[in-house]
C-alpha cells in the first residue's frame, strides 16, 4: 500500500466533523470519485467523526490517499483514547444507541464503506478504519 | 449567532439550508422553526435542502425531529430539493426518513401544502394562503 496523501484533523468539536467532511470531499473528488461515491465516504466520515467526539471524548481523523498497487482509494481512520466498546457486535448493530441517537453511525458507515474494520479495548479507546476504492 | 434563516410567507414558514451545518446550527434551526410555528400559527412548513451536498443520521433525525413537532403543533411539513447522491446514500445508511413528506422542488413542495392545507381547512374550518 502505498500512501499519496495524509491529513491528520483533530475532533474535539462539533465543528471539526465539518472539517473532516470537507477535507474528505476534497480529497475524494481529487481521486475522482463519483458524486455519489463522494457523497458515501462524507457521510460514513460525518457518522464516524462524531461517533469520536460523542461516545469517545475527542480524538483524531486521518485521510489518507492510497494505492494499493492496481487501484486508489480513501482510507480514513476515526481515534479516539475514550471509553471503549465492551460489545463491539452489539455496537454494529442498527438501531443500538447509547448516546440518544439513531443507532445507524457505526452500522451506517460500514455499509457505505468498501472496507470496515474496528478495534476497540475499554478503558482504552477505539479506532474504525473505512476504505473506499475508486470505482 | 450563526442562525439559518426562516421566511414567513401567508401561513407558511420558508427555510432553505445554504451551508454545511454543524450539530449545533441544526439544533437551533430545530428550536427556531418550532418557536416560530407557535409565534406565527404557521400551518406550513418548507424546507429546501436542495444545497445540501450531505444528509447523515444526525441531519436526518432534525428533518424528522420538525415533521414530527410540527405536526403536534398542527402544521404540515414538507422537505424538497434532496439531490439524487444524497437520496441514495441516505436510503444505504439505513434511513428512509418516515413521517417526513418530501417534493422534488419548491414549487411542488409548495404545490403539495397547498393541497394538504386545503384540505385540512376543508375539514376544520381553518383558512389557508393559498384560497
Amino acid at each position: 500500500m502505498v500512501l499519496l496523501s495524509t491529513d491528520r484533523l483533530a475532533l474535539e468539536r462539533d465543528e471539526h466533523i465539518v472539517i473532516v467532511r470537507q477535507t474528505v470531499r476534497q480529497r475524494a473528488i481529487e481521486l475522482g470519485f463519483s458524486l455519489v461515491d463522494q457523497t458515501k465516504i462524507v457521510t460514513a466520515a460525518s457518522e464516524l467523526a462524531r461517533n469520536t467526539i460523542q461516545h469517545g471524548g475527542g480524538g483524531s481523523a486521518i485521510v489518507e490517499t492510497v494505492n494499493d498497487g492496481a487501484r486508489r482509494g480513501l482510507r480514513l481512520s476515526f481515534e479516539d483514547n475514550g471509553p471503549g466498546i465492551a460489545d463491539i457486535s452489539l455496537a454494529m448493530k442498527d438501531g443500538y444507541t447509547t448516546g440518544g441517537g439513531l443507532g445507524l453511525g457505526l452500522s451506517g458507515a460500514k455499509r457505505l464503506s468498501n472496507e470496515f474494520s474496528i478495534a476497540s479495548a475499554v478503558g482504552e479507546g477505539t479506532r474504525v478504519v473505512i476504505t473506499r476504492w475508486k470505482a | 449567532m450563526e442562525r439559518i434563516p426562516i421566511l414567513k410567507m401567508g401561513d407558511c414558514l420558508l427555510v432553505s439550508i445554504q451551508v454545511d451545518m454543524h450539530d449545533r446550527l441544526a439544533m437551533q434551526l430545530q428550536d427556531d422553526l418550532t418557536a416560530r410555528i407557535a409565534e406565527t400559527a404557521a400551518r406550513g412548513v418548507l424546507i429546501d435542502i436542495s444545497a445540501l451536498e450531505m444528509v447523515d443520521s444526525f441531519i436526518g433525525r432534525m428533518l424528522g425531529n420538525i415533521a414530527a413537532m410540527s405536526r403536534v403543533l398542527d402544521a404540515q411539513t414538507v422537505v424538497v430539493g434532496m439531490r439524487p447522491a444524497v437520496a441514495i446514500t441516505l436510503v444505504e445508511l439505513g434511513m428512509s426518513l418516515p413521517g417526513v413528506r418530501t417534493a422534488l422542488n419548491v414549487e411542488k413542495g409548495m404545490e403539495l401544502l397547498a393541497t394538504s392545507m386545503g384540505a385540512a381547512a376543508g375539514a376544520d374550518g381553518h383558512g389557508t394562503a393559498f384560497d
